[in-house]
């Protein structure tokens, strides 16, 4: 299940763009360039990275430190380009991602493909030439499960695509604190465990309320091959052990009272939520809806408090310490 | 026939939305390019004589 193999023909991926017509000679604008990195996703790996870097217990040089954010910056929109050249005829068919610039014709298959090569490997041995070797080797498996075991393999063939997938996310805040220290410990894949275990409940509260999108491009997502019940009941399970572990960082004494709070508070409410989820029954969508919208307000909320309080500076350290 | 001989002759013509598109890119490449030469300077700066260390 390779990268190149499943596409032997770089212009005609898996069916790719079928019945799309391509400017020839590409008028390609910079934005549509600028759009294959995925650049909301690519803000979040940039958020916990950084994160990752600034709960790490070492300094690190700002230069160094901006060239590691940059490069796993750059890793991550490679990576998006990948999954946008491999996955044009799945986003072609549905509604949130037929604009992409492959599906609108705007940018063919192989300069996608092109683009993200050169970005992946740029960026991994940028970092491993400017930062450190484990970091540069974290990036590279990130890409790499992103692009080859997430998209062109899990994506297509089960519905545990996002919880097996979603480890790629999950792994930015570790690449961030191997820049810093140069290796792994428990700190980073805690916050790794939080990430992969916040996906699922995100990720299916959106399914369960697009899953006609889902199941018209082909796309085995849980409520699409499991049903509506079973999703459900799954979503509120893998809530259940993202609360706890939200505050685990607390516990084990690298986070402060700021952060203790609010993983509390904030993981009371997604398990309210995800208990709404849990009794709501198709057409109505409204808790899956609020769930989804708070996910993200709750990942964001952990990183951010657990930033400031432990950033450079440590701006909120004075009072939680 | 004719026209066929022609368009050889010419080669492929751009369109001036196309012409745009090219120049924008190859503008955002130069940009790119610049920032990391700046960037790679830094580093060698910063890093001294360890920028060669492995």
């Amino acid at each position: 299940m390779s990268l190149v193999t499943e596409g032997a023909d770089f212009n005609v991926p898996a069916s790719a763009g079928a019945g799309v017509i391509y400017a020839e000679p590409s008028l390609a604008s910079v934005g549509d360039y600028l759009a294959l990195l995925k650049p909301r996703v690519m803000s979040l790996v940039v958020f916990t990275a950084l994160t990752g870097m600034a709960v790490a217990p070492a300094h690190i040089h700002p230069v160094i430190g901006f060239t590691a954010l940059l490069c796993i910056a750059v890793g991550a929109g490679a990576a998006g380009a990948l999954n946008m050249w491999y996955d044009a005829d799945i986003d072609a068919r549905m509604v949130r991602t037929a604009r992409r610039p492959i599906p609108m014709g705007r940018v063919k298959p192989g300069e996608a493909l092109a683009f993200g090569l050169t970005l992946a490997g740029f960026a991994v041995v940028t970092l491993g030439l400017m930062v450190n070797l484990v970091a540069a080797e974290l990036l590279a498996f990130t890409i790499f499960f992103y692009a080859v075991i997430y998209t062109a393999w899990l994506k297509r063939s089960t519905p545990q695509n996002i919880v097996i997938g979603g480890a790629a996310g999950a792994f930015p805040p570790m690449i961030g604190w191997a820049a810093v220290t140069g290796s792994v410990s428990l700190e980073p894949v805690i916050l790794f465990l939080i990430i992969f275990f916040w996906t699922p409940p995100h990720f299916w509260a959106l399914a369960l309320y697009r899953t006609g999108d889902y199941a018209r491009a082909g796309v085995p997502m849980m409520p699409v091959v499991k049903g509506d019940l079973s999703t459900r009941w799954q979503v509120l399970l893998y809530t259940l052990i993202l609360a706890p572990l939200g505050v685990l960082p607390w516990l084990l004494g690298y986070a402060g009272r700021i952060y203790g709070a609010t993983a509390v508070v904030a993981g009371a409410v997604m398990l309210v939520l995800a208990w709404q989820v849990f009794k709501e029954r198709s057409p109505a969508d409204g808790a899956s809806r609020k769930l989804f919208a708070f996910s993200i307000l709750y990942l964001f909320l952990l990183f951010a408090v657990l930033l400031a309080e432990r950033g450079w500076g440590g701006l909120l350290g004075w009072i939680s310490a | 026939m004719n026209e066929q001989r022609r368009d050889e002759e010419e080669g492929v013509v751009l369109t001036e939305a196309q012409k745009r598109a090219r120049r924008s890119r190859s503008i955002a490449i130069a940009l790119a390019l610049g920032a990391l030469v700046i960037l790679f300077y830094a580093i060698t700066l910063v890093k001294g004589p360890g920028v060669l260390h492995r």
